[in-house]
């Protein structure tokens, strides 16, 4: 025991390694390792592309995807669909089917949202007779538009980019949206207006002149 | 000491020292088991380090079993499960106990920290150990997580949806870190390999290095003696007093104190083995197809905790906390030793040590607890499962039976219990008359607020008045329903009220 600990400090071992440190052999052994530092690094630097695959492949998977005719969505209901990732391996089995919502408004107005809670990307669950998504989770609650109606997420729920051509939906989709890559609330009409950064992490739609809140309009409260 | 005169003895006594003649170990191996301890820590507090080790030991045995049938593809990963469970002779056994297994090292991990912690075994000169055993544990976490995502299910899939939801959250580089998780921009069939390899290579090689070097330093440093009130620890010191009392006042390891840990761990086997034999495997659950989208995600039981924190953050603190906690407390655990390396070791001179353990300890429990029945969710389908019990709706005229209704078809149940039945988020409306009085309740329906959904666009004014009634009508038969004073008098002619609730109960329900 006593000799072990403390263990001799570093500058002991360098006392006793002195003398052996300045010699033709020393030098030949760094002059390997530098060879084997040299052949690692040039061998490892694209093995780091290879690691980083997914990530650099970055575009690769935004595609337009068709997701049915315009006519399979009857107007003023929410439909549950579910698409080919339009990015797939063949073993992906099941998990290359993705499913949405399409929410079929006015004529050829359309919105469809990620499954995905914007609290942690559990799926939500639409009630048509109390017109809400509501999430499994941790009880987040979304209206039929997508707005955040309680519970824990910062935000409404993520919207696919989407555009009808042909008398077909396709929307633009591929990867999981999460709060960096589809964060941007898009307001209609907002400008530019940013919201100050973590102290109204909340992000709601300025409510613009008499706009009423949602589910409040004179007509439903009578 | 090998016989260097040449073959003598029975056969296996010859073959030993011809090997051991080779390899030469017995002297190393001599020295670390035969190496005095402090008496005092042939201890039944001392067995959890060595209990984690045949923890991993088993895990590593078991988990390669595993690995010769289960196939790291998602198209397949589910099936192989099941194969395992129900096609190949003890395949469940092997699955339960690789399950089991996981769950009791975590814990006995766990033990072993707060045992370590409350005995002072991280203060100088074992800091590093300390710091190593930290890493350890994260890793062991994070075996417990890749594992329950190699058992692809449902669970599985979502749960790495709350993994790529936390990653993305990271400022600027969030998204490039959930295609690097994922292996994609989405869960797939690369995820899989991806979490196959940390699994079973980068992770467990990880640990068992670390464990190497854990150990290691043990044996070097030796086992931190039991604490005495007033035993002061000092560096200049302390490896003097330490020798002494491991020299002076100590047993060999082997066989002193090993006994205990021998018996332990093969109570913690057993234990084990009882285990996997009456429950069985965990799952797997559903069929990982994300368009099966009915389905209550739920980690499992070590990550509840954590499940129960992300429901109760406002949502403003979430990105940060989730962020911060995490960087905070393994920073706080690494410097501990480093901050409090010296003085007292034993708890009764440690108020502050032993209260934080009991905190996080019950703060622990607690949250484990409420995740084990999730009060924050919604019951998906307590609308259509849960009944209004008979007796709230004994006497009600059809217009307030027709509330009921609304009540059901509406989800409200989702949130709201009736009879002990239907979610918890919101609170239960056996009684809710006596607490809102009729415009509160429009109010209340119709705008939400509190954590509630606003109902106005999806009520008819005929469906909300339905519903407000009845609503209305839910009271104990003691208890009036609450009532707007000034509405009572317009509705009586101006007349001044009654002076008391008794004389006002005339309005009461009296059926109940």
């Amino acid at each position: 025991m006593e000799e072990m600990i403390p263990p001799p400090s570093p500058q002991e071992q360098q006392e006793r390694l002195h003398e052996e440190k300045v010699s033709r052999r020393t030098f030949m052994m760094n002059v390997g390792i530098a060879l084997n530092a040299l052949v690692a690094l040039a061998i490892a630097t694209p093995v780091v592309g290879y690691v980083l695959g997914p990530v650099l492949r970055r575009k690769e998977y935004l595609a337009w995807v068709p997701v049915g005719n315009v006519s399979d969505f009857p107007e003023g209901e929410t439909k549950l669909i579910s698409f080919q990732n339009p990015f797939t391996d063949a073993w992906d089995g099941a998990t290359a089917k993705i499913p949405a919502y399409v929410r079929h408004t006015a004529a050829n107005e359309f919105t469809v949202f990620a499954i995905n809670c914007a609290h942690l990307n559990c799926p939500v669950r639409w009630f048509s007779e109390s017109q809400l998504f509501m999430c499994p989770c941790h009880g987040g609650v979304y209206y039929a538009d997508g707005n955040r109606a309680s519970g824990p997420p910062e935000r409404g729920l993520f919207k696919y980019p989407l555009k009808i051509e042909n008398g077909k939906l396709l929307i633009q989709a591929g990867q999981m949206p999460t709060l960096q890559n589809k964060a941007k609330l898009e307001c209609p009409g907002a400008g530019q207006a940013e919201p100050p950064k973590i102290v109204a992490r909340i992000e709601q739609c300025p409510t613009q002149g008499g706009r009423p809140a949602p589910g409040t309009s004179a007509s439903t409260i009578g | 000491m090998p016989d260097a005169r040449g073959p003598t003895g029975p056969w296996y006594k010859r073959l030993y020292d011809w090997v051991e003649r080779r390899v030469q170990l017995e002297g190393p191996v001599k020295e670390a088991a035969l190496h005095p301890v402090p008496k005092s820590t042939a201890s039944w507090w001392y067995v959890f380090g060595s209990a984690s080790l045949v923890l991993l030991i088993l895990q590593v045995a078991t988990g390669i079993m595993l690995a010769l049938v289960y196939a790291p593809s998602a198209a397949h990963a589910w099936t192989s499960l099941e194969v395992l469970n129900h096609d190949l002779p003890l395949g469940w056994f092997l699955r339960a106990m690789h399950g089991w297994g996981s769950n009791f090292m975590v814990a006995v991990v766990l033990i072993h920290m707060a045992q370590v912690f409350l005995f002072g075994a991280y203060k100088f000169p074992r800091e590093l150990t300390w710091i190593v055993g930290v890493f350890m544990l994260l890793m062991t976490l994070g075996m417990a997580f890749t594992g329950q995502v190699l058992r692809f299910d449902q669970d599985a899939y979502w749960g790495l949806g709350i993994g790529a939801s936390i990653m993305g959250r990271v400022p600027w580089i969030g998204g490039q870190l959930v295609h690097l998780l994922l292996g994609g921009p989405i869960i797939s069939g690369a995820t899989l390999t991806r979490f196959f390899a940390l699994h079973v290579f980068v992770i467990p090689g990880t640990l068992l290095a670390l464990t190497g070097l854990h150990v290691w330093i043990v044996l070097k440093l030796g086992i931190n003696e039991w604490p005495m009130p007033g035993r002061i620890v000092r560096r200049d010191t302390y490896v003097r007093e330490y020798n002494e009392l491991a020299h002076n006042d100590g047993i060999p390891f082997v066989p002193g104190a090993v006994w205990k840990d021998l018996v332990f761990s093969a109570a913690i086997l057993f234990a084990v083995a009882v285990c996997a034999a009456a429950f069985g495997p965990y799952g797997p659950k559903g069929f990982p197809d994300p368009t099966i989208i009915n389905t209550v995600p739920k980690p499992d039981f070590f990550f509840l905790w954590i499940y129960t924190v992300l429901s109760f953050l406002p949502p403003e603190m979430e990105t940060p906390f989730i962020l911060i906690a995490p960087v905070v407390a393994v920073v706080i655990l690494v410097a501990l030793p480093l901050v409090a390396g010296v003085g007292e070791k034993s708890w009764w001179r440690r108020p502050v040590a032993v209260f934080t353990l009991m905190f996080v300890a019950v703060c622990w429990g607690t949250w484990t607890h409420l995740g084990t029945y999730t009060p924050w969710s919604p019951v998906m389908n307590a609308w259509s499962g849960a009944e209004v019990p008979p007796d709230l709706l004994h006497g009600r005229t059809p217009l307030e039976r027709q509330g009921a209704n609304v009540l059901q078809e509406k989800q409200c149940r989702n949130c709201h219990a009736l009879g002990g039945k239907g979610g918890q988020r919101g609170p239960a409306l056996d009684e809710v008359a006596t607490r809102l009085t009729e415009d509160q309740l429009y109010r209340q329906i119709l705008l939400g607020g509190g954590n509630m959904p606003a109902y106005g666009s999806a009520l008819s004014p005929a469906e909300s008045t339905a519903l407000v009634r009845y609503l209305e009508t839910l009271h104990p038969g003691y208890q009036p329903a609450a009532e707007d004073a000034s509405r009572y008098v317009v509705g009586d002619g101006g007349r001044v009220p009654p002076n008391s609730t008794v004389q006002r109960g005339a309005g009461q329900t009296k059926v109940r």
